[in-house]
């Protein structure tokens, strides 16, 4: 007899759990910060193609979203993010990284510019600590609003007519990383067109209670449009596809690491372009971040890797010549897409390297019929964004 | 006595070295020398251990005390155990089993207790009852503690370089080798800290002279949370939280690990002697001679050289190197005579008066009929520690009854209950529970301890576990109490002091126990020191015992002894 | 003249006239610069004015006795051609016991040993090598008053830095391995126990308790008391202060009006009145400052001589900074915990008259360790430790004649009240220092003919203190050296660029000694000199 037997379940669970539970043929859960959330449903390979070909619905009910509200809340967001949001004009979502002093990032996420001072942040990971942190001295009230709103991600190519039957007014017009809020049944809605599929997409928010009449209405509605549920395993694919990075996983968040020195800048991370050092006010690891520009100290950069072959090479050691001699850096995510038919990674690589079409070489381990093998192969420098349809952005 | 150990300096039955105690790090000392080391070479030793009770273990004890109960005397909790030795010495395959538990908590008789799990997941939930902040700001505490024990753990298991040993012009008699050793040593460290970068290397400093109540100000804002966050820097030590160096012995407790879980806690399986046991049944193994009942009286020099020891009932025992597993002062006071360490150098014995042997603690070993409830907590938080306790104020309260010769009326108890998974230490159903007591003076200021003082301690330590947990105190079927007083007498552990020597930055590193003597060297060519009275210090850890072989294998091969 | 912007052409701006700030102003002006000294209060001073307290009574508003005034300050800056007697009015110390009897330590080894045998011929006999050994390993560590604080890792250092470290370790060694090994001994511990270690009698022990805990919020039994003493006795070496202590003609407003005139000498501007609201930003970088009254000045350079909270928190308005430093800055220990008292006394009570100039009651270490347990609770001690001068013995002019002053520190007075208003805290003070004088001074009470007392609030609000810390943050293990004000910064430049820090908030702390005040200026011509000065645009 252990104590095991004596907890209780504490693993919480979204207002999409019951219908997400009903689709689900095995055992296809995993935790996502003490919530139930989908790997799989059944075939990661179908809902991998539904993604690309019809539409896919995720829940992203377990993302951490605080409430940024107040007199000094436009200048105490711009001071927290790295991105300018002077120039980010209310209703629309801004992509951007938060670092610490150092510049170094804690995590990266989207912001909601709901109002001239209201904004709402996404994270994966908790971060309200650090926001009180740095709001000291604003005017801000900064509040954990994560339960009260529900929230399906609906990517691919026919997620806008699954809208527009749900009969979501002025979709089409909807910029990339546009925000709307509408009444539908008389149900409140929040649209914002952003994902992380790298394809068209939007994440629908409702009010906990009107989870299930959302559920209900977009697979009712998407059938035809050959919409299908998505698991955490098929969004990895899409995201590698699309180029996106993932704390943890493509760089270790700053509050994470162990070791100083692990923490990497987002210049390092490949996303040096949400860094706006032209802003004309300070915002937390700005001096830091200059002094890497200017010096020129970035370490590396997180840049897209095309490997011949079809061996998937996550972890493995990139190289500049094919004896291995010189290394480069290291993979972070890889993947075989089965869309582009291209063996796909992300690597941290010394800025020389990071040009698109450098040739280098990467040693990959393998396994082979119970035995595990190596080869050294060619890959190339390539733009991280490996897929990105013009649908993405655009407006019809 | 007139046997072969007599005064026959070249025959076959002389020592290589006598183990002067045979708790945990004697053990370990004792199995590393007779096994020549981790590199196992052609040095085994021939090695003799020492200890005065009926049987070994020291503070690492188990007993049967109330028929048909095995209680675990003193030590209570195991996480500190090198994973290096138990792999080296084999201990698994000796009998020990370490079951890893996932809880701490701290009952609430006014309102919900706090809880926290191993799965910070579910500890953060378990937080959010008390403060959103606070649960948030958990993870970020976390982070930063095991920052600062990924420093520590590499020092762990290395002789402590000393700074003042850095002088390419200085002699070394003690230690001939030093000056290499020691700059390596210190770049050794230099080079762990450049690691780190800069910024943490100030975190490093700063933690290490600041108090856990500052320390946890930072980050918190509930003050029962911040109490019982608290409650590891203070366990053993005569400080309060506020006390400078506190954050440091939070430290102590968390660099300990099971099966690489860094910080958690475990039990052993048939109490804490199954270390001991397992760790003697390795030395025995290895060939090494255990002797109870024989207490060690002096430590024999003859013209700057240790010799060997004389024993209480007369009889004499010559070794090449004697290694006393005794606390530094019961060494250096009772153990060897004052001329022979002042014709050497008379500030050793001034070092050893004025070394810092304050005892804090006491233990109740308690037999129930059942397990108790605790007020405000789940019923599953038995399996783990329970913290008796509250905010800053309780325990500098209770600390302030120490610091005036006064046992705390209101302590802070470290309580655990083994029984809740090991099956092997009651009969069915029953449970034993270990109560550790914060804080308790070695010496109260009035009077002498006596029975009708143990009783009223007694007392007041059952009185606040029956606040927290009523009706607990009808489960009691027998009740075993020891003071510092009692703990001294008992095992031998001066004062009381569990550590053997108190766990602050001036007792610590190259300082422990001495200034100069910090590499379990003594001061005699042939004697070393190997108890948690030397570095890294107390806790069931087993380092001391095996830097100390290492060390003095070291002074074999070289044929300094 | 709210708004405008005055174009007088500073090169650097000093906030606060305190002595570092006039050290610093007096540093700069003499390396060239034009100097801009602005001060809140009504004169120059801050903590080491003196002041009217009561009609005809003056005293030393907060700090009293001068020992650390470090010798090259008053070489570098000529102190003694304006006015400055460093080395007038010598005192020593007694240790008051109540019921009449003390002992007298003094210059004279003979008469201390006459007088600590009286109570303990094993303490007379151990005093002066015990503090022989410990002056001589405060005076190593002495060495670094001067010096700007390197950092741990060794490539992030200068040459001249690397220099110092250098020297400051051949120090270590010159000490000896015995000293060495000793200093790392005893660096950490408490002072309750090395009294234990090297004393018997209870009132040596005491008045060793109250000298290793005077301004920290530390008791006895807590560790790091040793290093505080540590500090204390390294400014009164001859070779990092004056080497003893003095009551300054004047009060320490003397003091003040010699750094004065050594400023104005040198064409330094002093104004007074003149309080800054906020420091002003523009492009990320320090350009000048915005007075209460809206008034704009503009200098390259800003350096506060105010406290790091203060100046950090307060006069750097919200967003310009990092998150983590700040919230170092908002953590600093800065619980002010000793209050003053000032008595007015128609006559002086035989056994403070008798007495050295500087008396203290802490009759050994339980009191003053209770004294602070009451402090821990958020209370005024019941039993205070107290330092008591009576700066007329050696200023008549400070009181009508025949008149004295009492000048007194009164140990523990917490800032973090709990229970108890700053109000009542005043009373209380006043009360058991009365009290407490009472007992070893009998006939003190009657005398009295008026009183002030300012508890950590009045610091506060009066002198601008943080926390009603007079040492600008607390000078313990954790926040001194390169640590102090925070790790990184402490090179006296602040994060914001163009803005310096040159009060005691830094390096090496606090004490009328000049020091962190001679150190930033050094930084800051370093700093011009090489050209990349946090001048112009960026």
């Amino acid at each position: 007899m252990t104590h095991v037997q004596h907890l209780k379940p504490f693993l919480k669970k979204t207002p999409f759990y019951e219908p997400m539970s009903a689709l689900m043929h095995g055992a296809g859960w995993i935790r996502w910060q003490g919530y139930y959330s989908p790997a799989f449903y059944d075939s990661v390979q179908s809902e991998y193609f539904a993604a690309r070909n019809g539409a896919t619905v995720y829940d992203v009910s377990p993302l951490i979203k605080y409430a940024i509200r107040g007199r000094d809340a436009a200048k105490f967001a711009n001071y927290l993010v790295t991105r300018d949001l002077g120039k980010i004009k209310p209703m629309n979502a801004a992509y951007t990284a938060w670092c610490d002093d150092d510049g170094r990032m804690i995590e990266e996420g989207t912001i909601f510019r709901l109002g001239e001072n209201e904004f709402l942040l996404n994270a994966a990971l908790h971060q309200l600590h650090w926001l009180h942190e740095s709001a000291y001295g604003f005017a801000v009230e900064i509040e954990e609003v994560s339960e009260q709103l529900a929230g399906l991600s609906l990517q691919g190519p026919t997620s806008r007519l699954i809208l527009e039957q749900l009969g979501v007014q002025g979709i089409g017009k909807l910029p990339h990383f546009g925000i709307l809020e509408t009444t539908i049944d008389g149900k409140w809605l929040r649209i914002d067109r952003a994902g992380f599929t790298g394809d068209l997409g939007y994440e629908i928010w409702v009010k906990p209670q009107d989870a299930l009449w959302l559920w209900e209405s977009l697979f009712r509605i998407g059938d035809p449009y050959k919409i299908s549920p998505m698991g955490g395993h098929a969004l990895e694919m899409t995201r590698i596809e699309a180029g996106f990075i993932l704390v943890d996983v493509d760089y270790i968040g700053a509050h994470h690491a162990l070791r100083p020195t692990q923490r990497v800048s987002p210049f390092e991370a490949g996303i040096g372009w949400a860094v706006a050092l032209k802003k004309d006010s300070y915002f937390v690891g700005k001096r830091a971040l200059q002094k890497e520009k200017a010096q020129g100290t970035s370490r590396f950069i997180l840049s897209g890797v095309e490997i011949e072959g079809r061996k998937p090479a996550p972890g493995a050691f990139l190289y500049a010549d094919q004896k291995g001699t010189k290394e480069l850096g290291l993979t972070t995510s890889a993947m075989w897409s089965p869309l582009l038919k291209k063996n796909l990674a992300f690597a941290q690589l010394p800025a020389a390297y990071a040009k698109p079409g450098t040739e280098m070489w990467i040693e990959i381990w393998y396994p082979k019929e119970k035995k595990i093998e190596r080869s050294m192969v060619r890959c190339w420098t390539r733009n991280r964004m490996f897929f990105d349809p013009p649908r993405k952005k655009e407006i019809v | 006595m007139g046997n072969a150990n007599g005064e026959n300096r070249t025959g076959g039955n002389r020592y290589d070295a006598i183990v002067i105690g045979g708790g945990h790090n004697g053990l370990t000392t004792a199995a590393y020398l007779a096994k020549g080391g981790e590199a196992q070479g052609k040095n085994k030793l021939k090695v003799l251990v020492l200890e005065r009770y009926h049987k070994v273990g020291g503070a690492a004890m188990s007993e049967e005390i109330y028929p048909g109960f095995t209680y675990s005397t003193c030590s209570y909790v195991c996480s500190l155990l090198r994973p290096e030795i138990i792999r080296f010495l084999d201990l698994p395959r000796h009998g020990l089993q370490v079951i890893p538990y996932e809880i701490n908590s701290s009952p609430n008789p006014e309102g919900e207790g706090i809880v926290t799990y191993s799965d910070h997941d579910r500890t953060r939930e378990s937080l959010r009852r008390h403060s959103i902040k606070d649960a948030e700001a958990y993870d970020h505490y976390a982070a930063e503690i095991s920052r600062q024990c990924r420093f520590i753990k590499p020092l762990l298991m290395v002789t402590p370089p000393d700074p003042t040993q850095i002088n390419p012009f200085a002699q070394n008699k003690i230690n001939p080798w030093g000056k290499r050793t020691d700059l390596e040593g210190l770049l050794k460290i230099a080079a762990e800290f450049g690691r780190m970068g800069e910024k943490q290397m100030y975190e490093i400093i700063r933690f290490w002279t600041m108090s856990i109540g500052d320390f946890l100000d930072e980050y918190f804002e509930t003050p029962r949370w911040k109490g019982f966050a608290a409650a590891s820097s203070i366990i053993g030590t005569a400080l309060g939280p506020y006390s400078p160096g506190t954050a440091y012995v939070l430290l102590h407790h968390y660099m300990g690990e099971v099966d690489g879980q860094i910080g958690a806690w475990g039990f052993a399986r048939g109490g804490m002697g199954a270390v001991s046991k397992a760790i003697a049944s390795a030395a025995t193994e290895a060939g090494v001679e255990i002797r109870t009942n024989a207490e060690v009286d002096k430590v024999i020099v003859r013209n700057g050289k240790c010799v060997g020891v004389a024993l209480r009932n007369g009889e004499e025992i010559y070794a090449r190197t004697v290694v006393s597993n005794a606390d530094p002062k019961r060494t250096y006071l009772k153990l060897i005579e004052k001329s022979d360490l002042d014709a050497i150098d008379p500030d050793i014995h001034a070092y050893a008066t004025n070394f810092k042997i304050r005892g804090s603690s006491g233990k109740l070993n308690i037999a129930l009929d059942g397990l108790p409830q605790f007020a405000g907590l789940p019923k599953e938080s038995a399996w783990g520690t329970v913290d008796i306790g509250g905010d800053f104020d309780y325990i500098e309260r209770a600390f302030d009854d120490y610091k005036y010769g006064s046992w705390s009326k209101r302590p802070f108890l470290d309580i655990v209950i083994p029984t809740t998974v090991d099956p092997t230490m009651t009969p069915p159903g029953k449970h034993f529970m270990s109560v550790f007591v914060q804080y308790v003076p070695y010496k109260l200021a009035e009077q002498p301890w006596s029975p009708e003082m143990k009783a009223a301690f007694e007392k007041d330590v059952l009185d606040t576990i029956e606040m927290n947990a009523p009706g607990f105190k009808k489960l009691i079927l027998h009740c075993q109490t020891r003071t510092p007083w009692d703990i001294e007498n008992e095992v031998g552990l001066t004062e009381g002091n569990i550590f053997q020597g108190e766990l602050t930055l001036d007792q610590m590193l190259f300082n422990r126990p001495f200034p100069g003597l910090g590499q379990y060297r003594g001061p005699f060519d042939g004697f070393y020191m190997c108890g948690s009275g030397t570095h890294p210090g107390g806790g069931v850890m087993g380092a001391p015992g095996a830097n100390a072989a290492r060390e003095m294998l070291k002074d074999f091969k070289h044929g300094v002894v | 003249m709210a708004g405008q912007t005055h174009s007088k052409g500073y090169d650097v701006i000093v906030i606060g006239a305190g002595h570092n700030g006039l050290v610093t102003a007096a540093y700069l002006a003499r390396a060239g610069q034009k100097v801009l000294v602005l001060e809140a209060g009504d004169q120059p001073g801050g903590t080491a004015q003196t002041r009217e307290f009561a009609p005809g009574f003056r005293v030393s508003a907060v700090a009293h006795i001068l020992q650390a005034l470090h010798p090259k300050v008053i070489g570098d800056l000529d102190l003694e051609r304006h006015g400055l007697k460093p080395h007038a009015n010598r005192i020593g110390t007694s240790a008051l016991l109540p019921g009449g009897g003390r002992i007298d330590i003094t210059d004279d080894p003979v008469a201390t040993h006459d007088s600590i045998a009286k109570f303990s011929a094993a303490d007379a006999a151990a005093w002066h090598p015990r503090m022989e050994r410990l002056n001589r390993i405060a005076g190593a560590l002495g060495t670094f008053l001067t010096k700007t604080p390197p950092s741990p890792s060794p490539s992030a250092n200068d040459f001249q830095t690397r220099l110092a470290l250098g020297m400051f370790a051949l120090q270590l060694r010159l000490m000896g391995k015995k000293d060495m090994l000793e200093l790392s001994r005893i660096l950490t511990i408490n002072v309750a126990d090395l009294a234990n270690d090297f004393f018997e009698s209870d009132v040596v022990k005491g008045l060793l308790g109250f000298e290793a805990t005077l301004g920290v919020y530390l008791g006895p039994r807590s560790p790091n008391t040793v290093f505080n003493l540590l500090y204390r006795l390294a400014t009164l070496s001859p070779k990092h202060g004056l080497g003893g202590l003095h009551l300054p003609q004047g009060g320490m407003g003397g003091v003040i009006a010699a750094l004065v005139k050594a400023a104005e000498a040198r064409g330094v501007t002093i104004r007074t009145q003149a309080p800054v609201d906020h420091i002003l930003i523009e492009r990320e970088r320090a350009v000048g400052v915005v007075l209460a009254n809206g008034e704009e000045i503009r200098a390259p350079i800003i350096a506060s001589s105010a406290d790091p909270q203060r100046t950090l928190l307060k006069m750097v308005q919200p967003g310009n900074l990092d998150t983590e430093f700040l919230r170092r800055m908002r953590h600093l220990r800065m619980n002010g915990c000793v209050a003053k008292v000032h008595l007015a006394l128609d006559a002086l009570p035989g056994a403070l008259a008798q007495a050295q100039g500087r008396m203290v009651v802490a009759p050994s270490t339980n009191h003053v360790e209770r004294a602070f347990d009451c402090a821990k609770y958020g209370r005024v001690s019941d039993h205070p430790a107290l330092e008591i001068v009576i700066p007329t013995l050696a200023d008549p002019t400070l009181a009508p004649k025949g008149k004295h002053v009492a000048s007194i520190l009164y140990q523990y007075a917490p800032y973090k009240l709990r229970a108890t208003t700053p109000d009542e805290a005043r009373a209380q003070v006043l009360d058991r220092t009365l009290a407490t004088l009472e007992e070893v001074a009998p006939g003190t009470r009657h005398a009295v003919t008026a009183s002030e007392v300012l508890v950590p609030h009045d610091l506060e609000s009066r002198f601008n203190l943080s926390g009603g810390q007079w040492h600008h943050g607390e000078v313990t293990l954790d926040q001194v050296f390169f640590l102090r004000p925070a790790a990184s910064f402490q090179q006296y430049r602040m994060p914001l660029p163009g803005l310096w820090l040159c009060g005691a908030g830094a390096h090496p702390g606090g004490n009328v000694s000049g020091a962190a005040g001679a150190n930033a200026a050094r930084e800051i011509i370093k700093d011009l000199k090489q050209g990349h000065a946090n001048r112009g645009a960026a």
